[in-house]
């Protein structure tokens, strides 16, 4: 069970929050990276407060679906739907990369519990996914385990050694949720090294492939739903979202990749999200 | 058999005809009785499973074997996803292929998530011979020891690869677990005592101490044979833990012996001998030195053929012992 099942527009509002929170949090740290975090506040809120089988209050619960963030440099949108779905205290948000924090500039298994996998180095979440689907479909444990990967990421040659295990052992308990932002840190994917036809090479390793607008919270809900009951192979979701979703001048520029926000340019940010305003018209 | 610790239990037959075997062969059999013991124990390869010895595991539990093809990074991954979710992954392929291809996920999503990994890694060093240099990993030990919460293992022979296979499973924790691919003499019993991280000493003697690991430890027996004949009296200290290393016995037989002499099939670089002088160079100030393979890569032919050309034989330790002692 999800213990949260909000509806689209509460989803709709927390995703805003969670927003509001990464750009708080990247102008105290002073740097980190807003892009892709901002992009994939839609599909993380779904997850927390909707998809997910998950307990806050026991991280380690056995049958919990497993949420494997593979670049983890967009961690502070992670951090940010684990303090608000219950993991922690939003306080705690403040300490994004400081000395000693438990919330570490890339995500850190042994210091946050809710963080399935440590991860920073591209290419990598996915075999850890296909390892624990493996591990689930031996121990005929019904849990779902969820890759979310970067597009960038797509050009480690070892992301498709992963997919191809996966397609081997017909992983179905496996979702791969692919941020196709279309952006890396010198530029766009298609100028920098192309992707594209993406959706043809999933198919051609076999798996079943889907497409969404990843910022657009019914279609979100929907793919998942259906992505759940799909058998027989892996199932990868390609979700198109825009960089810097939400604020509108980081919004498809790539040189917010990885940059933090000033003190203006937060504020600015948050004045575009009226949060204190819907929160009020919610009301 | 002058100088050999009883309590060690070593064979006999020592030095009349030891039967020959890999140490890889061992862990085909650890694998096996692993198997049975703990469910929760599964295997991984990387299209080397019959170099592996993996036959047996394989037929017997053939849905806890996960055949990863020609794919060394997703295999270590994926065992990785199988330990944090409870399984005891063995992770297997030839040395060069794993550790050395798969330094990043081995740092990052082993060490750094301190997963339940153990890596067996076979047809490491020189002996490897005919394949050639590309085959023969001669840089692993330096380059695994030197990871946060990773542990190293050099068995001797291939009973000491079984135990040091069955307690790897035991503990919590990364451990890589170095094997060879050539037959080497089998001269530990069941009944030679095996603890991760403690020194066997298995031989007694006050003049100097020669500290190995893998097959060098043999090598250093026949030495320290030799070497009494000259009237030199040599310990000879199985190092089959290098990390950690157990300072405390090294220490002990540093101050006893008043100089150290260390043999690995391995760069010297990096290897037992910088492990054994990082904890020497802190405390005992002793004359050393560190036979191992000098800074280059190694080359086709028989396996005695490169020992010998590279100086992993008894007589190179014999001379090194006579010119470390010239520094007491």
């Amino acid at each position: 069970m999800n213990p949260h099942h909000f509806d689209i527009d509460t989803l709709t509002f927390t995703a805003k929050e969670i927003r509001g929170d990464i750009l708080r949090m990247l102008e105290k740290a002073g740097s980190g990276h807003p892009g892709g975090s901002l992009g994939m506040a839609d599909i993380f809120t779904a997850l927390y407060f909707n998809i997910l089988n998950h307990s806050p209050e026991d991280p380690l619960w056995p049958e919990r679906d497993r949420v494997v963030l593979s670049n983890g440099h967009i961690c502070p949108v992670l951090y940010a739907t684990l303090a608000r779905a219950g993991y922690f205290d939003l306080e705690e948000l403040k300490t994004l990369r400081v000395l000693g924090s438990r919330l570490q500039g890339h995500p850190s298994r042994l210091d946050l519990p809710g963080i399935e996998t440590s991860a920073a180095s591209l290419g990598q979440g996915l075999s850890i996914s296909v390892g624990m689907a493996l591990a689930a479909r031996l121990d005929k444990e019904k849990h779902k385990i969820f890759a979310l990967l970067s597009d960038g990421e797509l050009q480690e040659g070892s992301s498709w050694e992963a997919a191809n295990a996966a397609a081997k052992w017909q992983l179905d308990n496996l979702i791969a949720v692919v941020d196709r932002n279309n952006i890396q840190i010198d530029g766009n994917t298609e100028d920098i090294f192309p992707l594209e036809p993406l959706r043809d090479k999933f198919e051609a390793f076999n798996w079943i492939v889907l497409e969404i607008n990843g910022n657009d919270m019914e279609q979100i809900l929907q793919v998942f739903e259906s992505a759940l009951k799909m058998k027989g192979r892996p199932i990868c979701i390609i979700a198109h979202t825009t960089p810097g979703k939400g604020i509108s001048f980081m919004e498809n520029k790539y040189e917010w990749h990885g940059i933090a926000p000033s003190r203006i340019e937060m504020m600015e940010g948050l004045a575009e999200l009226r949060l204190e305003e819907v929160a009020y018209e919610r009301n | 058999m002058k100088g050999i610790r009883a309590e060690m239990k070593l064979a006999p037959n020592l030095f009349k005809n030891p039967e020959l075997k890999a140490t890889r062969a061992g862990f085909g059999s650890a694998m096996t009785a692993l198997g049975e013991s703990d469910e929760n124990v599964v295997a991984l390869c990387a299209d080397l499973s019959g170099s592996l010895k993996l036959g047996d595991f394989i037929s017997k539990w053939p849905d806890r074997f996960f055949q990863s093809g020609v794919a060394e990074q997703n295999m270590v991954n994926m065992a990785v996803g199988l330990a944090l979710s409870g399984k005891i992954p063995f992770a297997t392929s030839f040395g060069v292929f794993m550790p050395m291809r798969t330094l990043d996920q081995i740092r990052i999503s082993v060490c750094y998530n301190n997963a339940n990994v153990k890596l067996a890694a076979s047809h490491t060093g020189i002996t490897v011979g005919p394949d050639g240099a590309t085959h023969q990993v001669l840089e692993d030990i330096a380059v695994m020891r030197v990871l946060p919460k990773m542990k190293v293992i050099v068995p001797a022979d291939a009973i000491e690869t079984e135990k040091a296979t069955i307690s790897a499973a035991k503990i919590d924790g990364p451990v890589y677990l170095r094997f060879g691919r050539q037959n080497a003499p089998v001269y530990t019993t069941k009944d030679t005592p095996f603890e991760i991280g403690k020194i066997n000493k298995l031989r007694d003697g006050k003049d100097v101490a020669i500290v190995a690991c893998g097959v060098m430890v043999y090598i250093s027996l026949l030495a320290a044979e030799e070497l009494s004949k000259n009237g030199i009296e040599a310990s000879v200290l199985n190092c089959h833990t290098i990390k950690p290393i157990d300072t405390e016995a090294l220490i002990k037989a540093a101050k006893e012996c008043g100089a150290v002499v260390t043999a690995e099939e391995h760069q010297k670089s990096g290897g037992l001998g910088s492990a054994v002088a990082e904890v020497l160079v802190e405390s005992e100030n002793v004359p050393m030195k560190i036979i191992g393979i000098e800074d280059r890569f190694g080359e086709s032919g028989e396996s005695d053929e490169l020992m010998e050309k590279y100086g992993l034989t008894s007589t190179n330790i014999v001379k090194a012992v006579k010119n470390v002692l010239k520094r007491k």
